[in-house]
């Protein structure tokens, strides 16, 4: 049962661009990136477009749908009405490189950015033990498949882009508070860097990153909040300031 | 667009891996750690190499849920798997060292399910006698390319301390297709290829050059692999005069999605049946004790009440035959389905939602539990799931030395991961792959710093074989009017579905090659519209040489190969044959066409040997083989 | 207002529309401005009243403690440390000595934060819709930092909770303050002294203090059940907000309706 579609697609460059009006066959069960598909191999051929696994799994096919950053290989044709139009776009927030494809290094530079993880230096292979208890709020986090969704949506740099060099941005709060609630990580200025250097403050947990996100990762209440309030530990509450100064070190219990 | 306007960018590494998966990014890892200068190639962007999609776990004979396992019963799992034709040398290397090999990734920040005294879980899996596989739900992969992926990043960040630049001496070349090894005579002097952002070509001068480009899913119709699986790393190989060995055995999944169609061959991993998960058909009985075959008969129940109780007590029951090797159940599942006792889309039912609370469900299968409400809005903690085979991973690959990981016939080529082959025989068990991609992934970083130890001289890149190189990245765009690459793609994988596919026959194996051939003098022909700058038309031209050449390997080995084993089913020759067992198959490309030939397998060793039972051997071995393992067991 | 910035900086896909949606993403903002300038109207005409607070045993949870010398009899529970306070030629209501500390509270809740920064400062008004502003800086300078106190807000709201829970129970006495009667202001006062403990209980500076701070929950049995049961909670602390909100408000509008008289305060026993 095919039924025609109406799409408006961007395609263009970093110099201009604009919404090109095409028709093309969906069949049931279709997501949005076979019909880009068809697009691509019957009308438009040289249609650039990124992906992988269609599986919802890597995170490559993150564009904007109707306005909402979102998976094309997630979203349903169903989900649309019949005769809608349906308007696909690049992410919004990073630069274009051409039609559907943008320029994401920004975030692969954050990620530079981040401390590795440190463990013990003690450690050998083998013997670390962790309680399940105590993996179970970092394992959230690593679900993350970097589609940058969170990052595109997120208003502190889609819509100032002067503020991309000192905020890191929700992917990379996750991975903060991942590296600060990991059991073996023993670098103990995370938080305050998280502030200081990674921009922290300039959230205001308006949500979109969690309202986006594809993993239905908890990014504000399970990540940025929790990390909000360890800053505050370390930063801004002089009761603990003091007891840190006391001991000397960013607590770890 | 004439061929002197495209910029040209040049590098010079000591290493440049092709592959960002598991087995690249873990080779890149030690070169780096060595002191070399490391680039990494691939064709996405950073982190989202095909390793993305494992779901179900690493092998690893830890011991730490079943304190009986160690290497040799790993080891004698894996060989069973490939029905001994494995090369054992590198079955052995993956079975002591998967261990270490997880165990650094705990150490470089990843973090695995515990069991309840804080160690890795490990889970069931088909062919494994113990619970072996380290796994994190069901997005294992996930995890290993990221703690790899981190990894890469920590080491960039020490060169960042030491140098002042986070790229001075490992550089990740993510969007970056490779579409030519060069040499100097018979040694490797470097790779060329292009940016897919822009077009641009780019030149690596290095010395060595390790290929881990990962599978060739992407030449079949229903597959569970991403676009990446052109098979690259194959052609690559062949055309810099390499050999790949048993490319006849192709693994089809027994569970992939059937339903809808545009996600037919999405894969549903083999935990569910690990945790619990059956087979039953559209009668509702569980079919697979209909095929246990007589090999595996002693160690799979043959009711099921027995197979019920194994979840609970494995050390007094056998276990359930949905566990048995994938080849199996692949070829079961097929039988159905073609006996009339199929799914109303062609499949058949696999059902956790009986044997399983939802709630343990969600929590064991989160992904499985995802991706069916949101992509066939089916809830597998209360409907069954529709499934049916799907292509999943090729056991065919470069022929490399198994302890350096040295492609055989190109000196200073390495090769790790799927791209190699000989580790798994006829037949890959469920997370033997995520361990493979680690331990020879590594060892092929080893023998590139070895190798470059023993040879400090660098031979340089010619200008010939640039420019032959670029001429062939041109060709596309000198034509015009020409056909549509989307359209052979879709004929190339309809008649490697059909004719190549999970049961063979001789007929439809000539047929294809002859089919193959006509579609090389149309690959000639391709045209691309638009320009260079990130056009997939263009990129889909060149990959469809790839999986051409590997298509024309599957079929030949597949004709040649008059039996049946592993990932490769003869209608014609429905038994596998002892005699056959002691050959692997070799494909050449001499510039026209594919040839291939027997090789010998070269005999385990006796400490090999004595592992295994003389009478389980007798099942796989010639009469003259036994004769030889008894002679040399009395003389133990 | 032409923007340069944001989704209009050169070099992003070039489009002229501040949001491509389709759906009403305007209507939650909305609807949250509208409830709570209600709420902000109510709230300071009540506050300001200074009168029809308290009709014993009820007390209105916005007078509560009654800390000034101008409370009506009976009102106070612990004491009268202010006296009379003119200002401008206004005698400054009881209400105002106290009512910074719950609406301090509520501002810098982390909750309410996402709901005014969204509704009223468009910051953004919903998600992947162009703001208005051309300058951000979050919560970084003041007086936005000093949303980091928001910690001491929530043990001062504790305070508050343990007042009016207290108001509740002396609720369970008649006019005449004679023990074991519950009439339908005693049930407003509990419904009220309730949902606030859920508020605070929901809180994202409880769910740290009582557990979510520590690296390794296995050495901390105890509190690691505590942060789940709060972490469940704190998955409702946006309802808990809101229908806290209307809980107060309610409960001042009964207090109020039976102090004026408008309605008697009916007794079950
Ligand atoms: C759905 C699914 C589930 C799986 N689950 C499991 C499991 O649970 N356990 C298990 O052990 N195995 C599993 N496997 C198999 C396993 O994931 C793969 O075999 C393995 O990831 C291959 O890794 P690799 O490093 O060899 O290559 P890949 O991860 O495939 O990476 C290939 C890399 O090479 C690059 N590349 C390719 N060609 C070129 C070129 N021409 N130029 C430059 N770069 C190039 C690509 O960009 C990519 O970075 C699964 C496979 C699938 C499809
Ligand atoms: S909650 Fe913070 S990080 Fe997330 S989108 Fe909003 S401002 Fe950005
Ligand atoms: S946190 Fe979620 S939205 Fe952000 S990159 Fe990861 S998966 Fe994508
Ligand atoms: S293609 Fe991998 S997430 Fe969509
Ligand atoms: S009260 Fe809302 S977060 Fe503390």
């Amino acid at each position: 049962m095919a039924r025609k579609i109406k799409l408006r697609i961007w395609r263009g460059s970093a110099k201009e661009g604009s919404l090109h009006d095409v028709e093309v066959d969906a069949n049931e069960g279709e997501v949005v990136l076979d019909v880009i598909h068809r697009v691509q191999a019957t009308k438009i051929n040289d249609l650039a477009v990124r992906w992988n696994c269609k599986a919802g799994k890597c995170g490559s096919c993150s564009m904007e749908i109707n306005g909402k950053p979102r998976l094309a290989c997630m979203t349903q044709m169903a989900n649309f009405e019949e005769g809608e139009t349906i308007t696909i776009t690049p992410l919004r927030a990073f630069p274009v490189i051409k039609d559907l494809v943008t320029d994401v290094s920004f975030n692969y530079q954050k990620a530079m950015e981040v401390p590795a993880f440190e463990p013990p230096a003690d450690l050998k292979p083998g013997q670390a033990r962790m309680a399940q208890v105590d993996v179970d709020r970092s394992q959230e986090f690593r679900k993350c498949i970097e589609c940058f969704l969170c990052q595109d949506t997120c208003h502190v740099i889609r819509d100032h882009e002067e503020n991309k060099k000192k905020f890191a941005g929700p992917r990379f709060f996750i991975r903060l508070a991942e590296l600060d609630m990991h059991p073996l990580d023993i670098l103990r200025n995370r938080k305050k860097t998280a502030q200081e250097e990674h921009g922290l403050g300039m959230c205001n947990i308006t949500k979109c990153c969690t309202e986006v996100c594809p993993e239905h990762i908890r990014i504000t209440d399970n990540a940025i909040i929790p990390m909000k309030e360890r800053v505050v530990d370390v930063k801004y509450d002089p009761v603990r300031w003091l007891g840190s100064k006391i001991r000397r070190r960013e607590e770890i219990s | 667009m004439s061929e002197n306007q495209i910029p040209m960018e040049r590098h010079n590494y000591d290493v440049v891996v092709i592959g960002a998966g598991g087995a690249g990014l873990r080779a890149a890892v030690e070169a780096r750690e060595a002191g070399l200068r490391v680039a990494i190639i691939c064709k996405s962007l950073f982190g989202k190499a095909h390793t993305v999609m494992a779901e179900g776990g690493i092998a690893a004979s830890m011991g730490n849920v079943n304190s009986s396992d160690n290497w040799m019963v790993h080891f004698r799992d894996t060989m069973r798997g490939g029905k001994f034709l494995n090369n054992y040398r590198m079955a052995e290397l993956h079975a002591k060292e998967s261990p270490e090999r997880v165990w650094e990734l705990e150490v470089w920040g990843a973090l695995f399910d515990r069991t309840g005294e804080g160690k890795i879980s490990q889970r069931n899996f088909g062919g494994h006698e113990y619970p072996r596989l380290a796994h994190v739900g069901d997005r294992t992969g996930l995890e290993l390319i990221r703690t790899m992926q981190q990894r890469i990043v920590a080491l960039q960040q020490k060169d960042k301390r030491e140098t002042g630049s986070f790229e001075s001496h490992l550089k990740v070349f993510a969007e970056c297709t490779i579409t030519e090894i060069l040499k100097d005579g018979d040694q490797v002097t470097g790779a060329y290829g292009y940016w897919r952002e822009t077009g641009n070509e780019i030149l690596f001068e290095a010395p060595a050059v390790i290929l881990a480009t990962g599978g060739i899913g992407k030449s079949f119709k229903v597959t569970s692999n991403s676009w990446e699986g052109t098979g690259d790393g194959h052609a690559l190989a062949l055309k810099a005069g390499g050999k790949l060995v048993d490319m006849e055995f192709v693994q089809f999944h027994p569970t992939g999605m059937v339903w809808p169609p545009s996600v037919r061959g999405l894969l549903v991993t083999e935990s569910v049946r690990g945790d619990g998960g059956v087979l039953t058909n559209s009668e509702g009985k569980r079919f697979m004790f209909n095929y246990i075959p007589e090999v595996f008969k002693d160690k799979y129940a043959d009711n099921e009440a027995e197979a019920d109780r194994w979840y609970k007590d494995q050390a007094n029951n056998r276990r359930p035959p949905e566990l048995l090797p994938r080849d199996e159940v692949a070829r079961a599942i097929n039988s159905e389905v073609k006996a009339g006792r199929g799914s109303p889309h062609g499949g058949v039912y696999l059902d956790v939602s009986k044997r399983l609370p939802a709630d343990e469900i969600k929590r064991r299968l989160p992904s499985m539990w995802h991706q069916f409400k949101e992509l066939a809005d089916v809830d597998i903690t209360e409907q069954p799931m529709e499934v049916g085979p799907t292509c999943h991973y090729v056991m065919g690959g470069i022929e490399v030395e198994p302890d350096t990981a040295a492609a055989v016939g190109v000196t200073g080529l390495f090769a790790a991961g799927e791209v190699a082959g000989g580790m798994h025989g006829s037949n890959r068990l469920g997370g033997n792959s995520l361990s493979d991609l680690l331990v020879f992934g590594r060892r092929a970083g080893l023998g590139a710093v070895e190798y470059l130890k023993k040879n400090p001289n660098r031979k340089t890149v010619s200008t010939e074989s640039i420019k032959r190189a670029q001429e062939r990245i041109e060709k596309p765009f000198t034509r015009s009017g020409g056909e549509n690459p989307y359209l052979i793609h879709q004929e190339l994988q309809d008649l490697t579905q059909s004719l190549v596919g999970i049961i063979r026959t001789k007929n439809e194996l000539t047929e294809a090659i002859e089919k193959i051939s006509q579609f090389r003098s149309r690959i000639e022909k391709v045209s691309v519209t638009g320009g260079r700058q990130f056009n997939p038309g263009f990129h889909l031209s060149l990959d469809l040489e790839n999986m051409l050449l590997v298509s024309e390997c599957i079929a030949k080995a597949a004709l040649t190969r008059e039996e049946s084993r592993g990932g490769h089913t003869r209608d014609d020759f429905p038994k596998m044959d002892p005699n056959w067992r002691q050959y692997n198959l070799i494909c050449d490309w001499n510039g026209k066409s594919i040839s291939t030939t027997k090789q010998k397998l070269p005999m385990m060793p006796n400490e090999l040997l004595s592992l295994f039972d003389p009478h389980e051997l007798e099942k796989y071995f010639t009469k003259d083989e036994m004769t030889q393992v008894m002679a040399s067991a009395g003389s133990r | 207002m032409a923007l340069t910035t944001g989704v209009f900086s050169s070099g992003r896909a070039e489009l002229q529309e501040r949001t491509l949606r389709t759906d009403r993403w305007w209507l939650q903002p909305l609807i949250t401005v509208l409830v709570l300038l209600s709420f902000v109207v109510y709230a300071t005409f009540r506050a300001f009243e200074g009168k029809n607070y308290f009709a014993e045993p009820l007390i209105s949870p916005f007078y509560s403690p009654c800390l000034s010398t101008e409370c009506v009899d009976g009102a106070s529970l612990i004491g009268q440390p202010f006296g009379k306070i003119v200002l401008f030629g206004l005698t400054l209501s009881p209400a105002l000595f106290i009512l910074v500390f719950p609406l301090g509270f509520r501002l810098t809740c982390y909750y309410y934060r996402k709901a005014y920064y969204r509704s009223f400062w468009q910051s953004p008004p919903a998600c992947a819709v162009a703001e208005p502003h051309k300058k951000y800086t979050g919560e970084t300078r003041a007086p936005l930092i000093l949303q980091n106190g928001h910690r001491w807000f929530f043990y001062i709201g504790l305070l508050f909770n343990i007042l009016l829970t207290i108001d509740a129970v002396l609720a369970f006495r008649d006019a005449e303050k004679h023990w074991g009667h519950m009439s339908v202001g005693t049930l407003v006062l509990l419904a009220n002294a309730t949902l606030l403990w859920l508020y605070s209980a929901s809180c994202h500076t409880c769910r740290h203090t009582i557990g979510g701070r520590l690296k390794n929950f296995s050495k901390h049995p105890v509190r690691y059940k505590a942060w789940t049961v709060v972490s469940k909670l704190n998955h409702y602390h946006p309802n808990f907000a809101w229908v806290s909100l209307f809980g107060v408000a309610f409960a001042d509008l009964y207090v109020r309706l039976v102090a004026a008289g408008t309605i008697t305060n009916f007794y079950f026993f």
